[in-house]
Parts: C-alpha cells; structure tokens; sequence
C-alpha cells in the first residue's frame, strides 16, 4: 500500500519540480509508515534511479516514447492500471500544468478525494485534512478528504527538495496503452529564457515604465539575477510584453523565491498572482503605493535610476 | 453543433477575504459577487464568438448552485447565452460540482464543454478534467487559443516556457483562460433578452463528495517593509544576498 508519485517529464528531462513532490510523497509515507514509490511515463534520458535520493524507493517505469507527450486521459488510464497494480492508498502530482491535467481525470477514475494546490503535508490527527491555497493565496483552506483513495496536487515551490536516501530500483512497468485522441502539431518554446511559471526570481515591471522600449534595463537585472521577466495586466494589455507574462488573478499565479516588481502599483488583482512569492522587492516612486505594504524590502524611487545601478550592484557579487 | 458553457459565481476580484462562525464559512457580508472571470471572459465569449461566426450553433449554460447565484446566470445569458441550466445545490467539492454536469451534459450531447482555468475562490482547477473523465472526452486544459474546422478542433495551450498546439475531434472539453478571447460588456438588448431565456433547474443526482473543508486561515500578516535608502541600491543587492539568501 505505497504512496505513489507521479514523476514528471517533459522533453526527456524531468521536471523541477519532481524532487519537490518526491520528497513530499516520501514525508507522507514515512508517517503512514508505508513505502514511497514513483511512476514515470516516456523515455527520460538522464538516470532514473538517481531520484532515489530524494526518497523513493521504486520506481515504476513505462519506457515507452509514445508517451513522452503527455495526453491527460491515456495517463490517466496507465497511472489508474499502476494504482490497482501496487495497491497505492495516496497518489502524488504538483500542481503544475500536467498535474492539473491528469490529476482531476484520475480522481474522477477512481473516485477518490482530490486536494489541488496542497501546501504542507496532511494533518493526520484527526483524518485526513490537507492545508491548500484558497482565493488566489489569499488564504488557505483546510481539506479533509474522505475517500480510501486520496490524491494530493503539490504547488510547485511550496515545498524544498530535500535529498537523504540512495538509489532507487528501477522496474519496467508494463501498461496497456491506448491510441490518444489528441495530438500535438507543434510546439513552441520560448527560447533561452527561463520560463516564468518554473522560475526561483522574477523580476517584473507595471506601467510605471512608460513604454516598451525600456524594458532594455528589466531584462538586463533578470539576465544577472537568473530571473524570469513577468510584467503586469496593464504592460501586456497595452502590447508593451507578451501575453505570458502578465501574472496576477488573470494572469499565471507565481510563487518564486524571489519577485521584484518594479514600477507596479500592486492592485488587489496583481497581488493575488504573486502573494505566495517568499520574498517580495518593490520598486515605486510613489511612497504610498500599496505594493509596499505587501512588500518585505523596497526602494521609493525613480526605476530609471534605480536599476541601472541595482544592476551594477548585481554584476559585482 | 452545441456548446456547453460552465458558469461559477465567485467573490468581486476586489473583495475582502475573511471568514465567519470559528473560521469555518466566508463572511459573505457585503461581498459583490461576480461570473469567475475565466468563465466569462474566455470560455463564454470564445462560445458567443463561434456562433457569430456560425448561427447554427446552440450555447447552454450550467452553474451548480442554489438561488443565489440567478443573477450571475442571467448576466451570463444577457451576455449571449441561448438557455440555461442550475443544479440546485452549494457544494465546493469539484466531483460533486463536476457530476452534476457531467449529468446535464450526457442528456444534452454537447459537442463542445467549456469552463474557465479555475475558479478564483477554491482555485481548483480541477472541474473540467473531471467532467472529462466522467464523459470519457479528451480534454485540452489552460487553452489559450480554440479553432474549429469542421468537427476538427485546433487548439493552442499553456505548457511550461511556452505553449503548443493540439488537435482533437470533438466532443470535447476544454478549459480556458487568457487569449482565448476579449472581454465583452453585456449591451441593453441582451439585457432585456435574458430576462426571458429559458433557466431551467434541476435537483442534484447522488454523488458522494469525497472532500469537505474543514476550517480557513488567513495568512499571517508580513512583518513589514525594510527600506532601502534610492542612492544604495547595492544595499538591497547585499540584504538578498545575505539575509534573505534568495539571490
Ligand atoms: C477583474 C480584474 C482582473 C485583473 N487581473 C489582473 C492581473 O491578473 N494582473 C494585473 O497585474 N492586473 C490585473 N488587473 C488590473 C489591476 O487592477 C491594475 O489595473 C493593474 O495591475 C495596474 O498595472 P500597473 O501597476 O502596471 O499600472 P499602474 O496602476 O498604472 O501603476 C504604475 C505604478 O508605477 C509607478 N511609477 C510610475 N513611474 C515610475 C518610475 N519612474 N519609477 C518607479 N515607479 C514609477 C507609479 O507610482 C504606480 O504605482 C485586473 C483588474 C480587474 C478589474
Ligand atoms: N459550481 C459550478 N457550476 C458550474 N461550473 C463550475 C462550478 N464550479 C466550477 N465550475 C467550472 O469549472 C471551472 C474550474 O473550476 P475549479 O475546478 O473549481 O477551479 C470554472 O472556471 C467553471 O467553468
């Protein structure tokens, strides 16, 4: 009766965000007292069994390159066939964008209570009740779920990777795969950036920067900090950023180590994409802008003379 | 061809979140109550806008929801909706939202679901991945463009540092958030048109619900801005590096 975690990957690679989940799911097995096991669908070229380290202790392989594009329900009915294999009692997603497509599918499969945005592990004193985000992280909700089965969805960065064990066995897990309805015709990356919704720094800009061509000077303090550039509803609105990088209630909901916003007012609707952000910089003129009361450090002044010089500060560690 | 458009009622993106009765129920005291932007601004006008483009096309609406939410769905059909349906019940957990439409949906043979990215206030996510399953449909999630040709459906979606495009026959269930579509404010004909669409309401089918909330919390609040003097930026730059530890 395993935890199992669903290990994701995309490109070959898998994703950052696996070693987080991994060690949630090993922390949730530890205090059932049951073992942490992965499953992993698609081909993956680095070492599988180096996620072992993280604390799990077998993983489930489907190494088949028809799966390396996710479609939502023939995963579903491959991580149901292991679920009923291995006889696991929680499954394990992150809430990101395949979590958010398999998740749900394999709740309703299965019947079984599903936590989507879960920040810490369950509280197992009376129930279950897992502690997730409510109200664009506004507050969080205690969810006690009822069911034999359980799935919890992870949001990415609320929980560190935390490396102890060893290796993990590797088993071929043999699943009947049927032909998706969907089908992928193209893909397009965004190349050489980080990409927003997987980025530890952010460093964003509003209105307050008056128009496109200054956006020179953000780019430049995200390239020294490894950050991902994000910008507010008005910026993308108004044409000056593309459109995936509005954060915000309407945008993409972020929650890096770092966000910077710079020259950004910090409306409600701003605040609610970035409010689970660990450390939050602002950057406004205006002392009485309502970012700063939402912020942990901040400078009031001119962003045009503000960030050249952040940015030589930066080049200087 | 058919559309269904999933509609949820959700707090003003203003309002203030705070919770009653030993933190066990939102204060809805004085809360204005909006359509989930995602339901409104992208699923239902991408729907109004392929019946533009085709009249042939048939738009319900469904909201699982008790009297309440009546104005919210008029909205919605005042906006463009041909007819619509309320579930009366008030659950927060998505299977059971989810089974209620799943239910309207077989009875009505959609060739198209749409519901918004998430709802804003339980931030789920999860409804139309499960109305999916319960269906067994494809479902393309985070759509941020939709195109028909035929029965052909060409989609453009959110995956992580970028997006990518994917095709599908229908029926088919998607969700949808920015890009799909622009905006619209509901105009005096509509308005006065909505009053006499048909909203027809159901009693819930039997669907356990596997989740119940047990309590809120608001987060605690920040201990407070440190400033850093405009002329010292490298001060910043050093406090990040050294007490924040993030860069
Ligand atoms: C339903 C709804 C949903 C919304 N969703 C979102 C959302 O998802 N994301 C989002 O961002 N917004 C959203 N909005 C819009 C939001 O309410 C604000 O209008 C928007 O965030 C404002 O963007 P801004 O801060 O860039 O611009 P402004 O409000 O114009 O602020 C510009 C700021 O720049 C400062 N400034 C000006 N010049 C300088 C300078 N030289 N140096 C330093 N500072 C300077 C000003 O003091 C000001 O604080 C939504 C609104 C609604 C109604
Ligand atoms: N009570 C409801 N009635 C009708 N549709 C809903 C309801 N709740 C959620 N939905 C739809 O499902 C989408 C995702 O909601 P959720 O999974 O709750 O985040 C929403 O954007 C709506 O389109």
């Amino acid at each position: 009766m395993p935890v199992l975690i669903f290990l994701d990957q995309s490109d070959n690679t898998i994703k950052k965000t696996t070693p987080e989940v991994i060690t949630y799911g090993a922390k949730l097995a530890a205090q059932l007292g049951i073992t942490a096991e992965g499953i992993l669908l698609g081909t993956v070229s680095s070492d599988i069994a180096a996620l072992g380290k993280y604390g799990v202790t077998k993983i489930h392989h489907v190494n088949d390159e028809k799966l390396n594009h996710p479609d939502g329900q023939v995963y579903t009915q491959i991580i149901a066939q292991a679920v009923d294999a291995i006889g696991a009692k929680v499954i394990v997603f992150s809430n990101n964008l395949h979590g958010k497509a398999i998740a749900p599918r394999l709740a309703a499969k299965l019947k079984a209570g599903l936590v989507s945005g879960a920040v810490a592990l369950p509280d197992m004193s009376n129930g279950f009740v897992v502690k997730k985000t409510v109200f664009s992280g506004k507050a969080f909700a205690n969810i006690s779920v009822n069911t034999g089965i359980k799935i919890i969805s992870v949001n990415p960065n609320a929980f560190q990777a935390e490396a102890s064990g060893g290796a993990a066995e590797v088993v071929p897990f043999n699943a009947t795969i049927n032909a998706a309805k969907t089908k992928v015709v193209s893909v397009n990356k965004i190349k050489g950036e980080i990409p927003l919704s997987e980025a530890e720094r952010v460093v964003s800009a509003g209105r307050g920067l008056k128009g496109p061509e200054n956006w020179k000077m953000i780019e430049e303090l995200a390239s020294v900090l490894h950050a991902a550039t994000a910008c507010s509803r008005a910026v993308a609105d108004a044409g000056w950023r593309p459109h995936h990088e509005h954060v915000g209630q309407t945008g993409l909901a972020i929650a890096p180590n770092l966000y910077m916003a710079i020259a950004i007012s910090g409306a409600i609707q701003h605040l609610a994409g970035v409010n689970r952000s660990k450390v939050i910089v602002v950057i406004n003129k205006d002392p009485e802008a309502p970012f700063f009361k939402a912020a942990d450090y901040g400078i009031v002044g001119d962003a045009f003379e503000v960030v050249p010089k952040l940015i030589e500060a930066a080049k200087a560690l | 061809m058919k559309i269904l458009v999933c509609i949820s009622k959700t707090p003003d993106t203003t309002a203030k979140i705070a919770f009653t009765d030993n933190n066990t129920k939102f204060a809805e005291a004085g809360v204005q109550w909006i359509i989930n932007p995602y339901d409104e601004w992208y699923a239902l006008v991408r729907a109004i806008e392929l019946k533009e483009k085709d009249p042939s096309v048939v738009i319900h609406l469904i909201t699982v929801g008790t009297a309440d939410v009546e104005p919210i769905i008029r909205k919605a059909l005042a906006l463009g909706g041909d007819e619509a349906f309320r579930v009366n019940a008030s659950s927060h957990d998505s299977f059971f939202i989810s089974s209620q439409i799943a239910e309207i949906a077989k009875q009505g043979n959609y060739d198209l679901i749409f519901t918004g990215k998430e709802t804003i206030d339980y931030n789920s996510s999860s409804v139309g991945g499960m109305v999916a399953e319960l269906l067994d449909l494809p479902y393309i999630s985070l759509a941020t463009k939709f195109e028909l040709n035929g029965a052909t459906a060409t989609v453009t979606r959110e995956i992580e540092g970028g997006e990518e495009v994917v095709e599908a026959s229908l029926p088919l269930v998607v969700s949808c958030q920015k890009g799909m579509a622009e905006q619209r404010i509901p105009n005096m004909k509509g308005i006065m048109g909505a009053r006499t669409k048909p909203l027809k309401v159901s009693d819930p089918v039997n669907a356990e619900a596997p989740t119940s909330i047990i309590s809120f919390e608001t987060p605690p609040p920040k201990a407070g801005v440190k400033l850093i003097p405009a002329d010292n930026p490298a001060e910043l730059i050093r406090l990040l590096r050294e007490e924040a530890k993030v860069i």
